[in-house]
């Protein structure tokens, strides 16, 4: 085995629309062709950068290719497996120094980076749970079940400062705490995994390249509140996702991690899994429970909460994926450790989906608290072309957007609320000038609108009457106290909504009106859209 | 409406099966839903007294969750289904433009289907495929940096 090397192809959603799967083909054929005994083909998940798809890394060396296709793996075989010389033109090319740069380790979009909820992305076969046990999977379980309170576990959880990486960012112990305290012949944990926020993407890669991370802190949960059995509830726009956690789950199942009596303990744990059905609103905790239990995913209010009574009205805890999956090596390395990294108030690292009018577009995982300039210039590489940094949108379509001139804006709950944005699901969508903030708002808008349940008519209706009044705004017809109209619906939205989605969704619409009023007058007055991108203000705008 | 041709198209022992396999648990309805989705393609609106008897709950309950979820259809789709990514990543970067391009192309709106029932267009919130964005999604297989010769080509090798 000591010569053993492994090409691994990445098998993610986004490798594979670049055709990795025959990549992955070719190099299992031309490998037995050449009679490669110690080359070994395997696959991993997503490893985040999914625009230099298709990715084969080459391991133990850590050589990168990016863009790999089919026609290229006569050479990768021959000349690097074979001969020892790895192919250059494939490698990454740093896109400040067009140097070619090797490895892995090397490359500045990992380099920079910190990664513990995305640790094993790119580097173990998800669809493998030996992998993911040689790179100390399951050991945080084990310990947990056999030499741990769920008191003391709740207390680890609680030392490390965990927050909830949904969005939210309430702490994480805390909330076990409650689940715990709670009397109950059942209780439900339920790992939320419907990421429903366009522009996010890191629960997927999570779920498609290391699955068992998610199922491990799910268990590690129902071990803490007390909970025998525990939900997956996942997004049917994610098959690959789907895929693979349930096979994950057969597996743990089989080497009895589920089950009953796990490691000897007399614990017992099952996990269910449900697909969503497309429904945004279903991220909410509320609305997820009505959405398992075949109602239609609308928000109630709150108190009682879920961890009073939630599922088929029992007490539920409901973590997001990033969450669990943090918990293994919050319990691995200890709560002071993980602690030690993050902010002052928000612990931890934190995965940012990069994308939008960025050059490296992909996952990356920071220590909360990192700068935006960090993230964008030095990991993300800058915007292309040459254009200007406009601004920043982070929070999805709850969050708002945050101009250029806070390039040392701190990543992390407090500072991005403070800004009137919200850390939310992580993702992060650049924008360059010849982005037009109106249409920003008016787009996130559109989309908060169609995925209104209509429960409560603050949200119901105000999003409809903002979204008419950007349409109108960027279709040239904007009228003179247009501006006042929308702050005082926002307003009200954000303050009489039921649940999460009407409360944040005029995130966009204040923070654009807050930093860019200038553009919205440049339509209402000049009829002019100045980044020039509003259609039916072209002609003017020359 | 009432054709016997179009009902005899549709087997009700087999959706009385899909109705049974779930136990006839009320919380399963999304699931039974999802299946009978699955193996017919949509939901076929005369299956609802069907699964509604089978599960004990009114047929109203099911038409509420059956147009509530974006994912359920009531209506037979096309054999090929494109679906356009409307994310935010894919908005920056002209993913509108694209779904322009195959309404002009098919002479169809978002949610419709050909009169030939070949293509069904649609669109979706996100597939979180940002990084490759402007994406969609064709037969199940997703295709990333789509430009408007790339969907030419698909359309081409979609008549093939």
């Amino acid at each position: 085995m000591q010569n053993q090397r492994t090409v691994f192809v990445c098998q993610g959603t986004g490798c594979l629309s670049s055709r990795s799967g025959a990549v992955y083909d070719a190099l299992t054929a031309e490998v037995a062709k050449l009679g490669l005994a110690d080359i070994a083909v395997d696959f991993t998940g997503c490893h985040g950068f999914c625009e230099k798809g298709g990715i084969v890394v080459v391991e133990p060396e850590g050589v990168f290719y990016t863009h790999v296709q089919v026609e290229d793996v006569p050479e990768i075989v021959s000349s690097h497996l074979r001969d020892g010389k790895p192919v250059e033109r494939l490698f990454y090319r740093d896109p400040a120094t067009g140097k070619a740069v090797p490895y892995y380790r090397e490359i500045n979009f990992y380099k920079k980076q910190q990664r513990i909820i995305l640790r094993n992305c790119g580097r173990i076969n998800p669809e493998k749970i030996d992998h993911y046990i040689d790179a100390g999977g399951y050991r945080a379980l084990k310990k947990v079940l056999l030499e741990m309170t769920p008191v003391q576990v709740i207390e680890e959880v609680k030392k490390s400062g965990l927050r909830g990486r949904g969005g939210a960012g309430f702490p994480t112990g805390r909330k076990w705490e409650f689940g715990y305290n709670v009397c109950s012949d059942k209780k439900y944990v339920i790992c939320n995994a419907d990421e429903g926020d366009p522009g996010a993407f890191m629960d997927r890669s999570v779920l498609e390249a290391d699955p068992h991370a998610a199922i491990e802190g799910l268990i590690i949960a129902g071990y803490a509140i007390g909970a025998n059995d525990g939900y997956v509830y996942i997004r049917a726009e994610y098959p690959l996702a789907v895929k693979r956690v349930y096979t994950a789950i057969q597996q743990a199942k089989e080497r009895g991690f589920l089950g009953r009596n796990i490691f000897g303990s007399g614990f017992d744990f099952e996990i269910h899994m449900k697909e969503g059905a497309g429904a945004f609103v279903c991220g909410e905790e509320t609305a997820l429970i009505a959405s398992i239990e075949s109602l239609r995913g609308m928000p109630r209010p709150r108190p009682p909460y879920p961890a009073q009574s939630g599922l088929f009205g029992k007490p539920t805890t409901i973590n997001n994926v990033k969450t669990l999956a943090s918990v293994p090596v919050v319990i691995d390395r200890g709560a002071e450790w993980y602690a030690g990294i993050g902010s002052e108030k928000s612990k931890g690292t934190t995965v940012i989906a990069l994308s939008g009018k960025i050059i490296n577009s992909g996952l990356v995982e920071v220590p909360m608290g990192t700068s935006l300039s960090k993230i964008i210039f030095d990991i993300g590489g800058g915007i292309p072309g040459g254009r200007r940094l406009k601004a920043v949108q982070t929070g999805g379509p709850s969050g708002g957007c945050i101009p250029a001139r806070f390039p040392d804006t701190q990543v992390d709950y407090e500072t991005l609320s403070l800004l009137g944005s919200i850390m939310g699901s992580g993702g992060m969508v650049v924008m360059d000038d010849t982005t037009c903030m109106v249409e920003v708002a008016r787009y996130f808008l559109s989309f908060t609108q169609a995925e209104s349940c209509g429960k409560c008519v603050p949200c119901r209706l105000g999003t409809k009457q903002m979204l008419e009044i950007l349409t109108r705004i960027t279709r040239g017809r904007g009228q003179e106290g247009d501006i006042e109209t929308l702050y005082d619906i926002a307003r009200t939205v954000k303050e009489c909504s039921l649940c999460g989605l009407g409360q944040t969704c005029p995130n966009p619409v204040l923070s654009t009106l807050n930093y860019f009023r200038d553009e919205y007058e440049a339509h209402i007055k000049k009829k002019l859209c100045p980044a020039n991108q509003c259609r039916a203000l072209h002609r003017k705008a020359k | 409406m009432n054709k016997p041709a179009v009902k005899s198209a549709i087997d009700m022992e087999r959706i009385k099966e899909i109705v049974m396999e779930c136990g006839g648990h009320k919380w399963a309805l999304i699931t039974v839903v999802q299946k009978i989705q699955n193996e017919f393609g949509y939901i076929p609106p005369e299956a609802i007294p069907v699964i509604a008897k089978g599960m004990k709950i009114f047929p109203s309950q099911i038409q509420g969750v059956i147009s509530f979820y974006a994912q359920f259809y009531t209506k037979p789709r096309g054999r090929q289904v494109i679906t356009v990514c409307r994310g935010t990543a894919c908005h920056v970067r002209g993913g509108e433009s694209l779904l322009e391009i195959l309404e002009n192309s098919l002479g169809i709106k978002e949610g419709e289907t050909t009169p030939d029932m070949e293509y069904t267009l649609e669109t979706v919130a996100c597939i979180g495929v940002c990084a490759l964005a402007p994406n969609l999604v064709m037969d199940n297989q997703v295709h990333g940096k789509v430009d408007p010769q790339k969907i030419e080509q698909l359309l081409k090798k979609g008549e093939a």
